[in-house]
């Protein structure tokens, strides 16, 4: 075995360490830049992640699945729609409970899918190129979330600084009262844009339960939504940023596993702690220039819009 | 029981703990509650799930005599107290604490409710109301040890731990001596993923090991995940607490199973009777609390089965015991003198490796 040879499998579950967080982080980054607050994304991730398990044993249908997976974090989303902008609660809140609600939920629905075996999703393989060595499995070979994580990043940033629907979400973000005096439904825009996030966080759970570990059991998300959230903060909610702090996170993540089987002598406490110093560290430092975060941070986020008239 | 256990449920998620109940009239024990406080979901098909089993067996034994409750993944730390003390608080009059996390929580409150008993698994403190128990899962592991031993092609086994404590210390020893009993060639990498359960990291942490050239993986971490990474990797497992056939069909070649039905049961009854004393127990193979389930023959050659179930009869008889000398440290220093066996006081601090083990442990 070549010295190489454990480089192409690493970078590989390195990838499929990182799209879960990159897909809720996605979601979570329109959704605040609308300036709406969601803490529910480890809910809807579970919510997401039961569903399109249970589908895909179901139904046998992959695609089905994942459309499921959206589908359930989409409807919990909903949810915290109607709680946060319909009733006007206190989105801080809602999102905490949200998570307890999705943890318990996504328990309840899954308790007749623990143990059942799902082949999980296959890898789009392209004949003749995906079996180029090296570059074949690593570009050529992913299944089809991981490339939808990788356009959803190029998709996200074009609507939101190229188009003029982006611009507007972006203001409702920024100035929820004038986007409303000047006749923007600040409500209906701030509903499809929690829901955008609600189907994102869904898809990353559903990674979690279809590719990365192809099973059910409960609380499998294990805090990924929180990581999630934090990316968003930490890459000054920038897409490219938080692609660059989900694969960093979980490049470290893979990598301090692989220094522990080595046998390298580092306490592996440290080594856990890596990926989130190592994540926080350089996304602290590309964006040290603190007035331009605060210019890229929605100026009403997580504040409840009452229409005055 | 539907009913409680969704309420049960309801608590643990809002972590408000389960509905007060004025305390009952002690000393006539006609009816006595029993509490659970577990580390992770009862759905873990793992640790927490055989304690849940557990508290069945404690419904099912003493019927009306006793109402159960639980609350399910309780962060250890400060979390742990607050639990605890509602259940002692809403009149519980037993309560079993089933972390190694949950001692320190589980004495605090015990000093404050003298009249509530704890139960804590894996720890090592006690009090006129708090006992410990714990089963000798390294029995298990040093048979896990032998069969890998001589499965093994590569010589390279991956070993997945929680948290470096002794009692998974212990494990990784006993199934390298078990292993070097007929291999003393094969080698232990580790990787320690610093939590109990994370389906997700303990995937990554096998195939990890399984990328560095290890064929067969361990683990002592509660999620069946290890497991099915061997399975569609096409290399072998050992099933953690329960029985994970479920989850490899193939791969898993056994699993080390806790049984804490018998016990919990006893005791339960002791507190009905008033008999109940603070102790500490510390059972394997030969009193149930450890089994080995079904060994997979479809993987395992014949006499390799056979060898392990001699080695299991060994154990259970006490003709065989895993930390017998001469051992021999990852220094080279001899720990244990030839025909000397470590007492129960040195495994249960244990804090080095025995040669073979390819990590050092933080000092």
């Amino acid at each position: 075995m070549s010295d190489f040879a454990w480089l192409v499998p690493t970078i590989l579950t390195v990838v499929s360490a990182s799209t879960p967080l990159l897909l809720a982080a996605m979601g979570e980054l329109v959704v605040e830049k609308s300036g709406v607050l969601n803490l529910g994304v480890e809910g809807m991730m579970l919510v997401g992640a039961i569903a399109a398990f249970a589908t895909g044993v179901s139904t046998g249908s992959w695609l089905l699945a994942i459309l499921a997976g959206a589908l359930g974090g989409l409807v919990m989303a909903l949810l915290f729609g109607a709680l946060t902008l319909s009733l006007l609660a206190n989105q801080v809140a809602t999102g905490l409970a949200l998570t307890i609600f999705g943890v318990g939920l996504s328990a309840l629905i899954g308790a007749g899918f623990v143990g059942v075996p799902f082949p999980g999703l296959p890898k789009l393989a392209i004949p003749g190129i995906s079996d180029m060595p090296v570059l074949g499995p690593l570009l050529f070979a992913h299944d089809a979330l991981v490339y939808f994580s990788l356009a959803a990043v190029a998709g996200v940033s074009w609507f939101l600084f190229r188009t003029k629907a982006g611009l507007v979400l972006r203001a409702v973000g920024e100035n929820q009262e004038a986007g409303h005096s000047i006749g923007y439904p600040v409500i209906g825009i701030r509903y499809l844009a929690v829901m955008f996030g609600g189907a994102m966080g869904g898809l990353g759970g559903a990674y979690l339960s279809l590719a990365h570990t192809p099973m059910w059991v409960e609380n499998m998300t294990a805090g990924r939504g929180w990581i999630a959230l934090a990316l968003v903060v930490f890459a000054a909610w920038k897409p490219g940023r938080a692609l660059l702090g989900a694969y960093m996170f979980g490049g470290i993540t893979i990598l301090q596993l692989h220094a522990q089987g080595i046998g390298l002598e580092v306490p592996s406490q440290l080594l856990s702690m890596l990926p989130y110093l190592a994540t926080i560290l350089v996304l602290v430092l590309i964006s040290k220039d603190s007035a331009r975060v605060r210019l890229n941070a929605p100026a009403c986020l997580g504040k409840v819009f009452h229409p005055a008239a | 029981m539907k009913v409680s256990k969704f309420l049960a449920y309801f608590a643990a998620v809002v972590a408000v703990g389960a509905a007060a109940m004025p305390a009952g009239d002690a000393g006539a024990q006609d009816r006595i509650k029993v509490g659970f406080v577990y580390v992770g979901p009862v759905g873990d098909h793992g640790w927490t799930y055989r304690h849940d089993i557990g508290r069945q067996a404690i419904e099912e034994a003493l019927g009306d005599r006793v109402e159960t409750s639980f609350v399910e993944s309780v962060k250890e730390g400060p979390d742990a107290e607050r639990v605890i003390r509602q259940m002692a608080a809403s009149g519980h009059d037993l309560v079993f604490t089933t972390s190694f996390g949950f001692m320190n929580p589980t004495v605090k409150v015990a000093k404050t409710f003298p009249k509530v008993m704890f139960e804590h698994a894996t720890g090592y403190k006690r009090a006129s109301n708090v006992s410990t128990y714990m089963a000798r899962f390294y029995e298990g592991r040093y048979i896990a040890g032998v069969i890998a031993g001589k499965m093994t092609e590569s010589n390279t086994i991956g070993y997945i731990g929680s948290f470096p404590i002794p009692e998974v210390v212990r494990g990784i020893n006993s199934f390298v001596q078990g292993m070097h009993s007929v291999n003393p060639d094969g080698q232990v990498r580790v990787v320690w993923v610093n939590s109990w359960y994370d389906p997700g990291k303990e995937g990554d942490a096998a195939k990890a090991l399984i990328d560095q050239g290890a064929d067969i993986i361990l683990q002592h971490t509660d999620s069946p995940a290890p497991l099915q990474v061997a399975e569609a990797r096409g290399v072998f497992g050992v099933g953690q607490a329960s029985d994970m056939v479920k989850f490899a069909p193939r791969a898993q070649l056994t699993a080390i199973v806790d049984n804490w039905d018998g016990y919990y049961v006893a005791r339960a009854k002791a507190v009905l009777e008033g008999s109940w004393e603070s102790g500490d127990t510390w059972g394997g193979l030969d009193s149930g609390m450890v089994e080995m389930v079904a060994y997979n023959e479809e993987a395992i050659p014949a006499d390799v089965v056979e060898l392990a179930k001699k080695t299991e009869a060994a154990i259970r008889s006490g003709e065989l015991h895993p930390f017998t000398g001469p051992i021999v440290d990852q220094d080279g220093n001899e720990r244990v003198a030839a025909g000397e066996t470590l007492s129960d006081e040195e495994l249960l601090k244990m804090d080095w490796y025995v040669k073979g083990v390819l990590d050092k442990l933080p000092n």
